[in-house]
């Protein structure tokens, strides 16, 4: 099973983007699209430390991004600097003290591009494993946590009020992000986690009437766009993980386009009152 | 849960000499009141003057930094906060407004929306109902629930006039049909007055609580908000008290004259200028301006 490089990059592409269609929901729900992309950055400070301690490198970009959301959290609460810079300073100097670092073990030679951009044609079927597991894992925390995270995106302080555990639902969303980022590394890079996390649910926004429906359209658009992409890739000779977010581009606009619209967003809305 | 509430006569909440502190500096200092139930407390005073956040210390959103704060064990809150700004981005609809903190049996949700007049727009995006409409929503959204203690900070904001004192006769008849107590925030005396069984009146601490009649006489209210809010709330609650006398004095119900509005004061005539500080001192513990 999965001997072909081309279908194992498919699978695990469709893997990875029906975990991100969620997520990728809350983060542009919760205005934090700055914040993931300071999570990915500092990844390559994890695979750097991975290369020097010699661990594994999932676990290291995944301990490193919960070390970066927990500094976050902490430095948020110190109200000293605005949520945005400091956003901005941790995800530049993770990124480049993981450059530096690299730099410095002179006897390791790595492919810098595969970790800023993604290998997905690279991926073993210990990797699928690794994406489908981890896939099923934050998907099934998602939904156990779909309550207390949407009523916390709406206003935390009603959901608190109300008994929900806002700031234990968005702890654990920010672990859930870590799991995700150290899982899609390999297949979009580190550079173009965002993308698939907010392209793909940005489109959806446009034909959903109900925030789970966005969240199911998220994940079946960027499923589309990996196989988008991935063939694009194949065919035309372009780099997979660029493709795969070229694709999700493409879908997107084609979702702005005032034809689609008048006639998908009646029907959401149809969609949404029968649910 | 419901049974360990019932089986106390007590109040739902008590604040004892609560105060919230941040940045230094105290929000609110020394705020005592509770909220039994079937009873309707408002809270009120200018802007800034900590009723939203003795609210949240009330219901546990906000730790109190001293003092402390006694809830039922169990207690079902239905929470209807000042400010809710819903991103665009969120597809939400009326109907999955309702929904959010919990789930609610179709015809429950239904009878909510009916009872806020609002049963029309249940399919509406709530991003495209008016500010009214809106306010209809989350109030119908808090009272789904059957909460214990509703908390509604400012819940008639954006709503005219006729809707305004329809929704407090709606607040009013939630109370005596589902017996539960009612913390309601208001800056806005005219109507919320006569469906209150208890005024707090705060200005950084508590400056005084009564009925809404003694509180209206209160030298420390008729201070805060000016000669013609307690004027204007006599008018709506048919009990005039005092009367202004052509030259600018007040004539009370014992037939004294007072000279309640200040000389260098220019602000009494304008019937919405309820957020005046004509003093302060919001810090000074257990000061009184008489």
């Amino acid at each position: 099973m999965f001997d072909d490089f081309f279908l194992r990059a498919v699978v695990a592409g469709v893997g990875l983007a029906l975990t991100t269609g969620p997520l990728g929901c809350f983060i542009i729900w919760r205005r934090m699209a700055y914040f993931g992309d300071t999570i990915s950055h500092s990844a390559l400070l994890g695979v750097a430390l991975s290369l020097l301690f010699q661990l594994n490198l999932t676990l290291s970009v995944f301990a490193v991004a919960v070390l970066v959301s927990v500094l976050l959290l902490f430095l948020q609460r110190r109200q000293a600097l605005s949520a945005d810079a400091l956003l901005g300073i941790l995800s530049h100097a993770t990124l480049a003290i993981g450059l530096v670092i690299v730099a410095f073990m002179s006897w390791v030679r790595i492919d810098l591009i595969a970790f800023l951009f993604g290998d997905i044609l690279a991926v073993s079927q210990s990797d699928i494993a690794v994406i489908w597991g981890g896939g099923i894992f934050v998907l099934a925390a998602i939904a156990w946590l779909w309550r207390p995270l949407l009523a916390s995106t709406v206003n935390p302080e009603l959901a608190e009020a109300e008994g929900l555990r806002p700031e234990r639902a968005r702890l654990l969303f920010m672990l859930l992000m870590a799991v995700v980022i150290a899982i899609a590394m390999k297949i979009v890079g580190i550079l173009l986690i965002t993308a698939l996390l907010i392209i793909p649910a940005a489109t959806a926004r446009r034909f959903a009437a109900t925030p789970e429906t966005m969240a199911i359209f998220a994940s079946l658009l960027g499923a589309i766009a990996v196989f988008g992409g991935l063939f694009g890739s194949l065919r035309y000779d372009t780099p997979s993980g660029p493709s795969i977010v070229v694709a999700a581009l493409v879908l997107f606009i084609i979702s702005l386009l005032p034809l689609v619209r008048r006639a998908g967003t009646p029907a959401a809305q149809q969609r949404g009152q029968s649910s | 849960m419901l049974s360990s509430i019932d089986s106390k006569s007590g109040p739902l909440v008590s604040l004892h000499d609560v105060g919230v502190r941040r940045d230094g500096r105290w929000l609110v200092r020394g705020v005592d009141f509770s909220v039994s139930r079937g009873e309707i407390v408002t809270l009120i005073g200018p802007n800034g003057s900590g009723k939203s956040t003795s609210a949240k210390a009330a219901i546990g959103v906000l730790k109190p930094d001293e003092g402390h704060v006694n809830r039922v064990s169990g207690l079902k809150v239905g929470y209807v906060p000042q400010k809710l700004a819903i991103d665009w981005t969120l597809p939400l609809s009326v109907q999955r407004l309702m929904t959010l903190t919990g789930p609610l049996p179709e015809r429950e949700l239904t009878a909510a929306l009916e009872a806020v007049g609002i049963a029309h727009l249940a399919k509406a995006e709530v991003q495209h109902l008016s500010g009214g409409e809106f306010q209809r929503a989350l109030l119908a959204r808090a009272i789904a629930r059957k909460p214990d203690l509703l908390v509604l900070d400012e819940p008639v904001q954006g709503v005219d006039f006729s809707g305004e004192i329809a929704l407090y006769d709606l607040i009013k008849s939630i109370r005596n049909s589902q017996g539960c107590g009612i913390l309601l925030i208001s800056h806005d005396l005219h109507v919320v007055m006569a469906a209150t069984d208890t005024v707090v009146c705060l200005n950084g601490h508590v400056c005084c609580r009564g009925t809404p009649q003694t509180v209206s006489q209160s030298p420390e209210y008729v201070r805060l908000f000016g000669t013609r809010a307690a004027q204007s709330l006599a008018i709506y609650s048919h009990h005039h008290d005092h009367t202004h006398l052509p030259d600018g004095r007040v004539q009370h119900s014992d037939g004294s004259i007072t000279d309640h509005c200040r000389a260098d004061d220019g602000h009494h005539h304008e019937h919405d200028d309820h957020h005046h500080h004509d003093h302060e001192h919001p810090h000074a513990e257990g000061e009184r301006h008489v």
